[in-house]
């Protein structure tokens, strides 16, 4: 058994005192970056809590922090199993189904290692001034712009989009079909499983012609380094070299952009904290830990990947039986208060040593090492070149993407006095 | 033939990616750092796999005889 670190005895988790089980999604929060109350009431009484989703089907909520330490980093607790056949489909996890996250090691090892040194602390730093540059392009531009502007597409989504187009090798005026692609699969709940097929055909179609191109005239990126296990080591299928190639390139859009949304917002309406920031721009890298553990980015009503139980389990006290639906609520558990005092005080000199928004285990965030860099840039420019930057519209009227699976503002105007 | 392995505490975020890839190999100290269980194994691929995908490459495989480092790929 994994040892999390847990402070909390089997006495404080009354399973017997959740006579029914809780109906889940539990209704949204009115302050998105903040939890709901509802769901804070939950976890402070049952971190680990029965619940059911909309299909009727039943599983396992899990919101304390070394609870959902537990989950995501113990091999009792599989991602593949929750496609077994008869496995009720469960949120948007049918699109991650032939994906990294859709595997358990020691099949997950041997894809997730070759790219994983793409990904390193190392490569980052290394990556960092050109990702500087590109903050500096998007502010120029801005500062040329009208203000009020939109800082979604005149900076936080087009961020990480420049950044891993170029370490993937991906053409940059190739994104607006990316982008469009991406809110079929992954937002909206008007379309329809005819569109979300086209999209989805539509990238894989993409990325075939572009890896096919890429093997004639190889360059020095990424999809080039996995043509290359492909094709000389023989370590990848061709399905998993088009699926790969199109999970990283989706991966990374909407989940930087709204955690700088978010964090912007947040801090917005945490004047003291955002004034700390402009006065000491070095609090940055801490600053965006804490925004990490801090900021609600789960889309409204997001059914996180399950893990289903590979034998019965005691966790937080509670018995679990074999193959049941377990689903770790990382954003809810860094806010447990056994993990993190004053859980719910935005402090931006906390510098949170360790918290769950990269997930752990086997499936932590490729892409963390390159999000904290992209997201401590990003702030830096931010602060620095645009002064007093502020939303320009209230919090209340920040409409967001329905049924996406990230809280993805639709757009977030913003203005900022005389450069 | 073993390996020797070491976790750099100074590098390590406490990601999990080597106790949840290599569970019999690595454990957390009571700071949520990874400490190799032993810290010379046998060749085993899950520790070769942890180290590979450590996001901070924290992890050193040596030969245990010759100091050699071992190729993570």
């Amino acid at each position: 058994m994994v040892q999390t670190g847990g402070t909390r005895g089997p006495e404080v988790c009354p399973v017997a005192s959740q006579p029914e089980a809780v109906k889940f999604p539990l209704p949204p929060s009115p302050v998105p970056y903040d939890t709901a109350p509802e769901m804070r009431a939950l976890a402070g009484k049952c971190p680990v809590a029965r619940v059911e989703l909309p299909d009727g089907s039943a599983a396992w909520l899990i919101t304390g922090f070394s609870e959902v330490r537990e989950v995501l980093i113990d091999q009792r607790y599989s991602r593949a199993l929750a496609y077994a056949p008869g496995r009720p489909r469960l949120g948007f996890d049918y699109l991650l189904a032939e994906s990294l996250m859709g595997m358990d090691p020691p099949e997950h090892s041997r894809l997730r290692k070759l790219v994983a040194a793409a990904f390193t602390e190392k490569r980052m730093q290394a990556l960092r001034p050109e990702v500087a540059s590109i903050v500096d392009d998007l502010l120029d531009d801005m500062i040329a712009g009208p203000r009020p502007a939109d800082l979604v597409r005149s900076f936080s989504l087009p961020l990480p989009s420049r950044v891993i187009c170029s370490l993937l090798g991906v053409p940059p005026e190739d994104l607006d079909k990316f982008h469009g692609w991406s809110n079929t699969l992954f937002g909206d709940w008007s379309r329809t499983i005819e569109e979300m097929t086209e999209a989805y055909l539509g990238i894989n179609g993409y990325m075939a012609e572009l890896i096919a191109r890429k093997r004639k005239e190889p360059a020095d990126d990424l999809i080039t380094v996995l043509i290359d296990a492909r094709d000389s080591g023989d370590r990848l299928s061709e399905d998993e070299l088009v699926r790969f190639c199109f999970g990283l390139l989706m991966a990374g859009h909407e989940t930087t952009a709204n955690q700088i949304n978010m964090s912007f917002a947040a801090l917005c309406h945490h004047p003291a904290e955002l004034a700390r920031l402009r006065a000491d721009p070095s609090l940055i890298p801490a600053a965006v830990e804490e925004l990490l553990r801090f900021v609600q980015i789960a889309g409204r009503g997001t059914i996180p990947p399950a893990r289903i139980t590979r034998e019965e389990v005691c966790l937080g006290g509670v018995t679990i039986p074999a193959g049941e639906a377990v689903l770790p609520m990382m954003n809810i558990a860094d806010r447990d208060p056994a993990a993190f005092p004053d859980p719910d005080r935005l402090d931006v000199l906390r510098a949170p040593k360790t918290h769950v928004a990269f997930g752990a285990g086997a499936h932590h965030c490729l892409g963390a090492q390159l999000a904290r860099m992209e997201l401590q840039e990003a702030f830096r420019g931010l602060l620095a070149r645009l002064p007093g930057l502020r939303m320009a519209v209230p919090l209340s009227e920040i409409e967001f993407r329905e049924g996406h699976v990230i809280a993805s503002m639709r757009a977030l105007p913003v203005t900022w006095d005389d450069t | 033939m073993s390996w020797r392995v070491r976790v750099d505490t100074g590098l390590c975020i406490g990601s999990g990616m080597c106790v949840g890839t290599a569970p019999d190999r690595f454990a957390f100290d009571a700071d949520q750092h990874s400490r190799p269980v032993s810290e010379v194994t046998g060749e085993e691929e899950a520790v070769r796999d942890a180290a590979a995908s450590c996001p901070v490459e924290a992890i050193s495989l040596t030969d245990a005889e010759t100091g050699a480092p071992v190729a993570l790929d």
